[in-house]
């Protein structure tokens, strides 16, 4: 096996790069793949909550690099999704602590245990970026259908090509079809025409991940809902499958199944 | 170490606010590690600098520049400006947002540089690529960009400025005072749009009017913009 690294990046902060990182790596565990995630974020992380392994952090990124532990024993298994582990960030150092010379070294020392290999990047454009950037064979950049956050995407892209690491894919994340459809917010054709890259997933705005984050359990796993469908799609993606979009506008709840019957019984 | 610091000769000297270092003769791989030699020897002196490198006719790409800058950020050192007369360094530089010259200073590759076929007087860039948020290009001359410029974006030109796509950042055309000069894009929407000394703000376009290639110049001490119609 030789790992291919994910970096999830975005350059505006709350757009839902940790979010896409932790489900976009369980969903490619969930395929039978040997997944690693990394997070990035020293001195602010979140990876660890949001897939529910905080309590059993013993070691983490910083350590590993310090030498105060080996690699493996800072590694921490997921014990619901096969073949899936996290190296947390350390909490109390900053991104200083790490630099993108220390992360190439990791991801080689990695490479041949696994077969992805995600990096969850944290917001800014300054050292823990070019950490998270440098090891990385595929960029995905997450936006939000919203001008500021395009714009940093923007950003981000140019500095992803500047790197030579490109071209840079994309996730438009939070797209709430009703708004769109009122013409409150962008349009995913309308972010893809400005950003010109590749449009590798539509993640539908849904309060579950909301719920799932706080439970520490990645939505993905929620096996009926529109959003975990939309995240392994993108795992097939990037695993080079033709998949083609969700329709966002079908109702799937109870009460749009519920309407469809009736509306079908009108008809 | 110091056999590998004679590898290529390293000069440093303070101007302005940075250190300025000038190497030698040698291949790029030694001249960074002699670089970085010196800097890790006398880390206490280093310590916080910005740096100035003059890499002379090496051609650099990306990745040496980029983890020679990520070396020196590790040092405690920032890599703030790399001057060099061949245009692959250049604007390898430009891309990583590094600056390519010193204030105030002409680079050598212009004092050298042969006329050229163009009129005199008057020089211009071609990009070919689409200009990102963040992205700044500065040149005396004229500017031509095949692509977009995205908001966020900016283009400084002592002459005109022309793009073929989109313009959508801040342009300033005849930088220096010259008001003759134009601005013209396939569609021009720019957040500011400055030619010489006037400032103007284009009004805001309604979703999903149809855009036509349009031109800007000064008339009447006013910037004012116009349809480009070939039939005239």
């Amino acid at each position: 096996m030789t790992a291919k690294v994910i970096t999830i990046t975005s350059g505006k902060g709350g757009v839902g790069k940790t979010t896409n990182a932790a489900n976009i790596a369980a969903a490619l565990a969930l395929t039978g793949d040997k997944v690693v995630c990394i997070d990035g974020d020293i001195g602010l992380r979140n990876l660890d909550v949001v897939l529910g392994l905080e309590n059993r952090i013993v070691y983490d990124l910083v350590d590993v690099v310090e030498g105060r532990c080996r690699l493996a024993q800072a590694m921490i298994k997921d014990k619901r999704i096969p073949d899936f582990f996290l190296i947390p960030a350390a909490q109390t150092r900053d991104k200083s602590a790490v630099s993108p010379s220390d992360m190439v070294n990791l991801c080689d020392q990695l490479r041949p245990d696994f077969d992805w290999i995600v990096i969850d990047c944290p917001a800014g454009i300054e050292r823990g970026f070019r950490n998270a950037l440098a090891p990385a064979d595929l960029v995905l950049v997450i936006t939000n259908p919203e001008i500021s956050a395009v714009r940093d995407a923007d950003r981000i892209i140019g500095l992803v090509e500047a790197e030579e690491k490109g071209p840079a894919k994309l996730i438009l994340n939070r797209v709430s079809i009703d708004m769109v459809k009122r013409g409150d917010m962008l349009a995913a054709d309308d972010v893809v025409d400005l950003l010109a890259i590749e449009l590798i997933g539509i993640v539908p705005e849904d309060p579950n991940v909301l719920v799932s984050s706080n439970q520490g359990v990645p939505v993905v796993l929620n096996e009926k809902t529109k959003v975990g469908k939309a995240f392994r799609n993108i795992a097939l993606r990037i695993k080079g499958e033709q998949v083609p979009f969700l329709d966002l506008d079908e109702k799937d709840n109870f009460f749009g199944r519920l309407g469809k019957v009736f509306r079908g019984a009108n008809h | 170490m110091s056999d590998i610091e004679q590898k290529v000769r390293v000069e440093i000297k303070g101007v302005q606010n940075a250190l300025l270092v000038t190497l030698g003769e040698g291949d790029w791989a030694d001249a960074e590690r002699s670089i970085l030699a010196r800097v890790e020897a006398q880390n206490s002196f280093f310590k916080g600098a910005r740096m100035a490198v003059d890499v002379g006719e090496r051609s650099l790409r990306a990745a040496e520049l980029g983890s020679f800058r990520d070396h020196l950020s590790d040092l405690d050192v920032t890599l703030w400006a790399v001057l060099s007369s061949t245009d692959v360094t250049e604007e390898t530089a430009r891309r990583l947002g590094l600056a390519t010259r010193l204030p105030g200073t002409a680079t050598r590759k212009q004092k050298i540089a042969p006329v050229s076929t163009e009129f005199s007087g008057e020089s211009g860039i071609l990009l070919r690529k689409t200009m990102r948020s963040g992205f700044k290009v500065t040149h005396p001359g004229h500017i031509t960009v095949i692509g977009d410029v995205n908001a966020g974006a900016e283009i400084i030109a002592g002459g005109d400025v022309v793009v073929w796509g989109r313009l959508r950042g801040m342009v300033h055309a005849g930088a220096d005072g010259n008001h003759q000069a134009m601005v013209c894009a396939l569609e021009l929407t720019p957040m500011q749009l400055r030619i010489a000394d006037k400032i103007a703000v284009p009004p805001r376009r309604k979703k999903g009017e149809v855009l036509q290639p349009e031109i800007a110049r000064i008339a009447n001490d006013q910037v004012v913009a116009e349809p480009w119609n070939f039939k005239e």
